[in-house]
């Protein structure tokens, strides 16, 4: 199992019926975009878990840094106004 | 140690076994990569496709005992002669060009199949030949993908796929040669004698070859005789792999 590292790593999204969305489930390592769905058939799709696959190329990810988790996301905690809980909603509106 | 059976008998139920055979022992021969694939990926992928195999024959060894004979019974304990795969399958496994080359063409072979099986007079065997043509499509797509890739690769990969072609093309003459068993499935409109799926096989192979800038090689005098239970001296080996615990342990199961 030397030659895995020389490929490029992949990520793996499924969905696993129709009208759902492409759920990431893993990464795999392949040569190409071709390789890469056949793979993931064949890894991530064994147990019935889909009907579509799609596959990006890990580095073609953009990611938030790490470092920036507190300043992006913390302040969002105690903005319980953003939630739209506060509209009071006709009888006849069900399941909001 | 548990004593051989004797093979179901009848012409259908002949017929039913040899594509049994060959599926079971590619099956077997796929599992020996088990750990050992290039990569991680890959291993899975052809374990995947080695179950699937071996799905085929328990489904026809089932249907070829008839309630007299479980599968377990028919897969493995019989004498080496009452195995009718053709020789090809039995083949060691050799390297990974090897492998991916005999699963384009036993792909190929067994996609003809089903889908003329799906026709069977026999209703049963067409409803396994519907589910198994999906397996087999996707596993010459498979085979297929990596002979390209193989061929078209390094200088050493093409160098080992040449050679597996070499090596492989003079078993296949066998896969179309036909004999009683055949013909009476034929007759009865059980299913086609496989020398009927010949010119389906060698176009698709030829055009499979083409792609991959491999010349497709003569047809020699030599045959191969495993349809016939002749088998080659590999096969003995494999047998005893495969049998060892189900004749040690009568009806152990998981």
């Amino acid at each position: 199992m030397s030659h895995g590292s020389e490929w490029p790593l992949w990520e793996v999204f499924v969905r696993s019926k129709a009208g759902l969305d492409h759920k990431h489930c893993g990464s795999l390592h392949a040569a190409d975009a071709a390789m890469a769905i056949q793979l993931a058939r064949d890894v991530y799709t064994r147990r019935q878990e889909g009907t579509s696959v799609w596959v990006v190329r890990s580095d073609q990810i953009t990611a938030s840094d790490p470092g920036d988790k507190e300043m992006y996301f913390d302040p969002a905690a105690d903005k319980v106004y953003r939630h739209p809980t506060f509209y009071v909603l006709p009888d006849a509106v069900d399941h909001m | 140690m548990q004593a051989s059976i004797a093979r179901p008998e009848g012409a259908a139920a002949l017929y039913a076994l040899r594509i049994a055979d060959t599926c079971l022992v590619l099956g077997q021969r796929l599992a020996e990569w088990c750990g050992h694939a290039p990569v991680l990926e890959e291993d899975i992928a052809l374990a995947n496709i080695a179950l699937d195999l071996i799905g085929q024959a328990r489904a026809l060894y089932a249907h070829a005992g008839a309630g007299r004979l479980d599968e377990d019974q028919i897969a493995f304990l019989r004498d080496e002669r009452d195995y009718l795969n053709p020789t090809l399958v039995e083949l060691p496994r050799g390297d990974f060009a090897f492998t991916m080359l005999r699963n384009a063409m036993v792909a190929t072979l067994l996609g003809e199949l089903w889908k003329r099986l799906a026709d069977s007079s026999d209703g049963e065997l067409a409803a396994i030949a519907g589910k198994a043509l999906k397996e087999a499509r996707y596993h010459r797509r498979h085979a297929g993908d990596w002979v390209l890739r193989l061929a078209g690769g390094t200088d050493e990969s093409r160098r080992r796929t040449e050679a597996a072609l070499a090596e492989l093309w003079r078993y296949a003459a066998e896969l179309f040669e036909s004999d009683r068993i055949e013909d009476d499935a034929a007759q009865s409109g059980v299913g086609p004698r496989w020398s009927e799926l010949r010119a389906a096989w060698l176009a698709e192979m030829r055009a499979l070859l083409g792609e991959a800038g491999l010349a497709t090689p003569r047809e020699v005098a030599f045959r191969s005789t495993g349809k016939l239970g002749r088998h080659s001296e590999h096969m003995g080996y494999l047998l005893a792999d495969m049998q060892f615990l189900q004749r040690s342990f009568p009806g152990g199961v998981w």
